[in-house]
């Protein structure tokens, strides 16, 4: 029997740069910064103040008692999987062949904060009850999974930054095992708080261009010097793709394998040497059966730190050979930031929309290329990608090691 | 001093509005909290923790389940506040 195959037919997004895929589709190809300076009093005491919230906020997308029960990050999953699901025509599945894969990097890691704050200064009785649910990193998922009464399995793979990618790709893997015919799949984060930016901080890991925001986030150019923050969440519908076509589902593009492998190099440090990417790479083209010669584009993980864009640009080099060539690369974190836990899925989505529309997105904020980096950056504007069958690629890594590749095709 | 019964139900009804989402003017005296109003036990809590706070009065965790319905909690801290 041949394998089951597994397309893309819904998107949903609420992000930096909109509160819907469609929104900030058309603002990354207009190459827009979601990066603002942060007007919270807390901002003033750290050493960075700039990071990219969602451009609206959930409190004029979602009610209020629903919100109350709800961490940012599991309302920002709420959002974008109601529109995934609706986009997708609110597919009718079987309960029990309906699953659910959302990632998270942290946590409701805003939940225990604040949480927190009660507790020392109004006492335990006045901890909400609600705390567990809302903090647990499965809660986003399980929220979901509620509400749509999904049964085939509800999960979260959690590995930092490379989280999002990691929960699409077990996406696929349950629709081929035939677990499941229906998952909603995807990453959200919602960490915009003095703890863990003054974490990322002290690591040395986030920009401190607070002065010029919107150019903080500067994958590849010579002037980097860190990510910046950012929240919101992002949302695939995946289908078996003979159940979407018996239902005349609208496909967008197919995901056609995953490579995973693991550093075993630093906690947080990139290995210079990328071999764990290259092998991510060469696998993922093997389990969708592609060569570097399909490729035309991919979605970089380019997150703008001085040791990460180079060490993958390098690593990217290697493994596509002479073919990276042909590959229109996208760093799309200098307009979004970067979403942690929903990088992974956010930039799935806009390789979706990439290969539909046939449109790299841009990479904005490079004045001056890295003379480091010898693949080929899309640049100020997007850039046609050939018609026919094409493939892209999207690379996620995390702290601990983590490297994950996603291959997608033209459907 | 004592509590009116009267001046509590409006506090009540505040309360599981806050809470819960439900109208005020739908929650009366003989409505059950988790069959009619849809209270959950974690939002149940959330009622009585609301509740001490405004009434100034203690509800003792082993009571709670006595408190079936919004009279049986409105009685309760009317009592209380004695």
């Amino acid at each position: 029997m041949s394998r089951r195959r597994v397309v893309v037919t819904g998107l949903g997004a609420t992000t930096p740069l909109g509160p819907d895929v469609a929104t900030s589709w058309a603002a990354l190809l207009a190459g827009k910064s979601g990066v603002r300076t942060l007007t919270q009093e807390w901002a003033s005491t750290l050493p960075v103040t700039i990071a990219a919230c969602v451009a609206v906020e959930p409190s004029e997308m979602m009610d209020r008692v629903e919100m109350r029960r709800l961490d940012r990050s599991e309302q920002f999953a709420l959002i974008a999987s109601r529109e995934a699901w609706k986009d997708a025509g609110s597919p009718a599945v079987d309960l029990e062949r309906l699953g659910v894969v959302i990632a998270s990097g942290i946590g409701g890691v805003i939940t225990m904060l604040d949480q927190y704050d009660i507790l020392k200064n109004k006492g335990a009785r006045f901890v909400s009850p609600h705390t567990v649910p809302m903090l647990m990193p499965n809660g986003p998922a399980a929220n979901v999974g509620l509400e749509l009464k999904a049964r085939a399995g509800v999960h979260t793979p959690v590995s930092a930054c490379a989280s999002g990618a990691e929960a699409v790709g077990y996406a696929m893997e349950m629709i081929r095992t035939n677990r499941a015919e229906v998952i909603v799949t995807g990453g959200v984060e919602a960490a915009v708080h003095a703890l863990p930016m003054a974490g990322f901080a002290a690591m040395k890991a986030l920009s401190t261009r607070n002065d010029e925001p919107e150019r903080a986030s500067r994958p590849y150019d010579t002037d980097r010097d860190g990510f910046v923050l950012a929240e919101g969440g992002a949302i695939l519908i995946l289908e078996e793709l003979e159940h979407a076509r018996a239902r005349g589902a609208k496909i967008y593009a197919e995901i056609a394998g995953q490579g995973l492998t693991s550093d075993g190099f630093h906690i947080a440090a990139p290995d210079p040497d990328g071999g764990g990417v290259q092998r991510a790479i060469a696998f993922a083209l093997r389990d969708a059966g592609l060569t570097t010669r399909d490729i035309v584009h991919l979605n970089a993980h380019a997150t703008s730190t001085p040791a990460g864009d180079v060490a993958e640009a390098n690593a990217l080099r290697a493994a596509l050979g002479a073919d990276a060539d042909h590959v229109a690369v996208s760093a799309t974190k200098s307009m979004t930031g970067h979403l942690l836990g929903g990088a992974g899925a956010i930039e799935s989505i806009f390789i979706v929309k990439a290969l539909q529309d046939r449109l790299a997105p841009p990479t904005i904020n490079i004045d001056n290329l890295d003379p480091a980096v010898t693949i080929d950056i899309v640049r100020e504007k997007p850039r046609a990608l050939p018609a026919g069958d094409i493939a892209a690629l999207n690379d996620s890594f995390g702290f601990g090691g983590h490297n994950v590749v996603l291959a997608f095709r033209s459907y | 001093m004592a509590l009116s019964q009267a001046e509590v139900l409006i506090g009540i009804k505040e309360i599981v509005e806050e809470v819960a989402g439900i109208p005020a003017a739908s929650i009366e005296m003989d409505k059950n909290f988790t069959d009619d109003l849809d209270v959950d036990s974690l939002s149940m809590v959330e009622v009585v923790v609301a509740a001490e706070e405004r009434f100034g009065v203690k509800i003792p965790d082993d009571q709670v389940s006595a408190l079936a319905t919004v009279g049986d909690a409105v009685n309760f801290i009317v009592k209380a506040s004695v």
